[in-house]
């Protein structure tokens, strides 16, 4: 193999597990130590800069950092990740003033004109990204208040009011103009405003419906999830029947059942057509679930509503079996027998959503596939019109509320290049830094010790009070003391081992001591080779291997990256420094931190 | 500060035939310099006793005084262990071999303990052949002190503080074939590959089994001019021939061409398998051997892997007829058998 660049900031950044999880790539480990300190204002910043919501994040992210977390791999099975989004709501929730910490207006003109269209997470990252570099900021949505599905479809008993606004109006106080309850009609007519860019954030807006036999004539007790949930969170809804199914098996379906559960429903089940296991709902959202009584009824498919005298009944289901072709792709097939009928006064439609542009007309150059999708350049989040962008759920369909962030942050850079004239595929490069921790002998400037603790369980307010109070946050969130402990279960993975190899006397202390056998010395070969000739073979073919320039006996260090636990005992262990820990420091450029060459 | 090693270890670890993972032979943190070979010699220790299925209850580790006699606290925890005076490891490993004959005995020394303070202890296990491994930590100088030339010091070798050593060194493995050990062999501690299956083979031997292992003093004797230091030892390290232990008789799979196959049965059945790299060595015959070692002591090499071998050697036991139960299991019946017994006895010598 040849030897790493490690001078490729990215080789580093893949490391960093969660952090090159995340979308918007979350410095992590650094916010995650600040909090161990009690400096819960700067880990809360780290966050602000990259995902924007951290208050919002800290409970509803879904967390694709947490999969990735090294803890997870470290010990087979037994070993959870850190609990790093709860993590970042201890922050949130004890940092001190922000707000001066924050860009502060008024900021110069520069004279250009941008609309926002939907007011969701998408585009308030661009409206926050783009105001300080003095851009007149148009923010349009359909809602009286911004925050978009933060507001419409997360419930208030896992995401307060209160958080949301806090966080909603940091940025609209940058000074945006809003135009909310004005929901735009036309893209053209937009467009003819003399903006110099439109930014579309108006995500996936259309609950799927279910037309099977029955719907119409159940109408009334019929509900779509999203708009169900909506119609509560702007308290348009206050009931529902006490038999309640709802369908589907994603995190909306989740949502609904337990909101149902508080708007009077008490015989409340889950519906869903495939496995349990296969479900899409986060695996906690349905433990929220069944913490609450709530059935997950698996592997039923739904055939009918079944109306009698103009009144809904309840639902008729087909039980089905999951089978798999050679490919492993999933088949629905009836085990036989007759259908099965489950009462219901209400059923809520939880089956997905869609993305649905009638409002933008089709001869504005911007291109549509065969699904009428937009398309959208994966980079520069531009569509085919040079001045339309696209971000959130509105580009490529529903995802999450982190994903809608990244994009949002790329959307203003493009938009800042598009605006002055600039090329939009020149992308900024990060800003990366890479410092040694060395401080003395066994002496690191960060605490290397692997603590053995298991994670720590969110403690949540009692059932009795949260399923009567609609507005009352289940999740009580880490104290200090616990946040201090589940902080240092973080192995601190941007704490790099840095290798050099003309300092290297091959003694094998660092191979000898490493507590996971990721560190070889062996002749090089060809990377499917080399990963069966090591201490340990490294199996784990998404981590990679850094290898050395070659050494003075012809071999190379090898190191799989993939069990280490960055203890720093090899670098406390070499005699000569050969080996370093470096905090890596890795944080995505925007368009307002940028070198954008009018500020 | 931290000076802690995590419980967490490589997730697949295999296990031996007794259902160990490599870390149930491992022993507390080192406290060596950063960087000493001994380390590495701890390393070869613990996966050759992990190879070997090695039940630890059944393994006594002995040592006298040094940085070398510190190691046994790094290896092998759950074994015995008796940490003695100052070059006296022989003496308590042949009270213990003669009290209790089943277990394992490994003894770790270094060139002071051995070469210098302990030199007549060591000389009599040898002629005794006590059933033993005996691993010398080879580093040419009184780590604990300081880094003075110890008896092993090549002559003309300079020390850090760049002073020529004066005086003739002892060649600790042609002194121990010379008084008839019956394993002898010489290894580097950068070359694991090498060292693990010549400690398993040692281990494996029923008599006194030697090994030199050359030991870089990574802060002492790691200079220029030095004769220990890693850049030295591998650049004029010269093996005898590769090594593979197995525990038994095997098929050959590689045939390296004519004369240069070897292979030595134990009598348990476990065979020693050498590909020799000189043609005019031969492994069991000791003359071969003595005259290897200074073929290449004159040309300034430092002779490595196994270089004598004698496979039906006797140790002390079987020497002076001892009982075939372990001496600490004979229970009072046994050992005062009685009036009656002393009667016949006592008539026996009329």
């Amino acid at each position: 193999m040849e030897p790493t660049n490690i001078n490729n900031p990215e080789y580093f950044h893949k490391v960093v597990d969660c952090q090159h999880a995340c979308p918007a790539h979350t410095p992590v480990p650094e916010y995650i130590r600040l909090i161990a300190e009690e400096k819960y204002t700067e880990a809360y910043m780290i966050n602000w800069d990259s995902n924007v919501f951290p208050g919002v994040l800290g409970r509803t992210c879904d967390r694709p950092c947490e999969p990735a977390c090294r803890r997870g791999r470290i010990d087979g099975q037994d070993e959870e990740p850190v609990a790093i989004c709860r993590l970042k709501r201890v922050a949130a929730d004890n940092k001190g003033d922000v707000k001066s910490l924050m860009p502060q207006g008024p900021f110069k003109p520069n004279g250009k004109k941008i609309a926002l269209i939907g007011a969701g997470p998408a585009s308030l990252t661009v409206a926050r990204d783009l105001a300080p570099l003095g851009y007149e900021i148009h923010l349009y949505d359909e809602q009286k208040l911004g925050g978009g599905f933060m507001r419409s479809q997360i419930p208030s008993f896992r995401l307060p009011e209160t958080v949301l606004n806090e966080e909603v109006n940091y940025i609209l106080d940058l000074g945006i103009h809003t135009h909310f309850n004005h929901y735009v009609k036309s893209l053209k007519d937009t467009l003819a405003n003399g903006y110099d860019a439109v930014f579309v954030g108006s995500g996936a807006p259309k609950g799927r419906d279910l037309d099977i036999p029955g719907r119409k004539e159940g109408a009334s007790n019929i509900h779509i999830g999203i708009n169900w949930l909506a119609n509560v969170a702007f308290e348009h809804t206050a009931k529902i029947g006490k038999k309640v199914i709802v369908l589907g098996g994603g995190n909306t379906a989740m949502d609904c059942c337990r909101t149902a559960r508080r708007l009077g429903g008490n015989d409340v089940k889950v519906v869903v057509r495939s496995p349990f296991a296969e479900m899409k709902a986060s695996p906690w959202e349905k433990e929220d679930a069944a913490h609450e009584d709530i059935p997950i009824i698996d592997n039923h498919v739904p055939k009918s509503f079944v109306v009698e005298n103009g009144v809904l009944k309840g639902m008729m289901f087909e039980k089905v079996v999951a089978e798999y072709d050679k490919e492993g792709k999933r088949k629905l097939v009836p085990v036989g027998g007759p259908d099965i009928f489950i009462e219901a006064d209400d059923v809520l439609i939880a089956v997905g959503q869609e993305n649905s542009y009638p409002w933008i007309e089709r001869d504005l150059g911007i291109d549509f596939d065969k699904w009428e999708m937009p398309i959208v350049n994966e980079v520069t989040f531009v569509s085919s019109n040079p001045k339309v962008f696209f971000g959130g759920d509105a580009a490529w369909g529903p995802k999450n509320v982190i994903t809608a962030v990244a994009h949002g942050h790329q959307a203003a850079i493009s938009m800042d290049l598009f605006c002055r004239g600039e090329s939009m595929t020149v992308r900024p490069s990060p800003f990366v830094n890479l410092v040694s921790q060395k401080m003395g002998i066994h002496e690191w400037a960060y605490d290397s010790a692997v603590v053995n603790d298991e994670r720590y369980v969110v403690p949540q307010a009692e059932k009795k009070v949260t399923l009567s109070n609609r507005k009352k946050e289940v999740e009580l969130g880490f104290s200090g003391i616990t946040g201090f402990k589940e902080a240092q279960r973080c192995l601190n993975c941007d704490i790099q081992t840095v290798f050099t190899t003309d300092k290297c006397i091959e003694c094998d202390a660092c191979m000898d001591v490493c507590p996971t056998a990721c560190i070889s010395f062996t002749d090089n070969a060809d990377e499917s080779d080399l990963r069966n000739m090591l201490k340990m073979p490294a199996l784990n073919k998404s981590q990679d291997l850094y290898v050395s320039e070659p050494l003075k006996t012809k071999r190379v260090m090898v190191k799989d990256e993939n069990v280490c636990l960055h203890c720093g005992l090899c670098a406390e262990r070499c005699p000569t420094s050969a080996w370093d820990m470096q905090k890596f420091f890795y944080n995505v450029t925007k368009a307002h931190t940028g070198c954008s060459s009018h500020k | 500060m931290t000076y802690i090693r995590p419980k967490f270890r490589h997730p697949e670890l295999p296990k031996n035939k007794l259902g160990y993972s490599v870390d149930y032979y491992e022993g507390a943190l080192s406290t060596l310099c950063a960087g000493c070979g001994h380390d590495s010699i701890s390393a070869g220790i613990i996966q050759a006793a992990f190879e070997l299925n090695i039940e630890p209850h059944k393994l006594a580790k002995l040592s006298g005084i040094g940085c070398s006699s510190k190691t046994p606290a790094y290896f092998l925890s759950n074994s015995h262990g008796f940490n003695s005076v100052h070059g006296r490891m022989p003496s308590v490993a042949t009270g213990a071999n003669l009290a209790n004959r089943d277990l394992t005995y490994f003894g770790v020394s270094g060139d002071g303990d051995t070469a210098s303070i302990g030199m007549g202890q060591f000389v009599h296990a040898i002629r005794r052949s006590l059933n033993m491994t005996y691993i010398v930590m080879n580093n040419g100088c009184y780590g604990l002190t300081k880094g003075q030339d110890s008896a092993t010091a090549d002559q003309g070798s300079k020390n850090k503080s760049g002073n020529v050593n004066l005086f003739e060194s002892i060649d600790l493995a042609s002194l121990a074939i010379e008084l008839g050990a019956t394993f002898v062999a010489q290894s580097f501690s950068g070359d694991k590959s090498q060292l693990v299956p010549l400690i398993k083979a040692a281990m494996n031997h029923p008599g006194f089994a030697f090994i030199n292992v050359i030991s870089p003093c990574v802060t002492f004797n790691n200079n220029m001019g030095s004769t220990k230091s890693y850049d030295y030892v591998r650049e004029h390290v010269e093996a005898t021939a590769t090594i593979d232990f197995v525990p038994e008789m095997q098929e050959i799979s590689v045939e390296y061409g004519k004369g240069k196959q070897k292979q030595v049965v134990m009598h348990d059945g476990s065979v020693i398998q050498l590909h020799k790299l000189s043609e005019d060595w031969d492994p069991l015959d000791r003359q071969s051997a003595m005259n290897a070692v200074l073929n290449s002591k004159a040309k300034n090499e430092i002779l490595t892997g196994l270089l004598y071998v004698n496979p039906d050697a006797h140790d002390l036991h079987h020497m002076i007829n001892t009982s075939d139960r372990a001496l600490n299991s004979l229970t009072k019946a046994e050992l005062c058998p009685g009036s009656e017994m002393l009667v016949d006895i006592n008539s026996g010598l009329r």
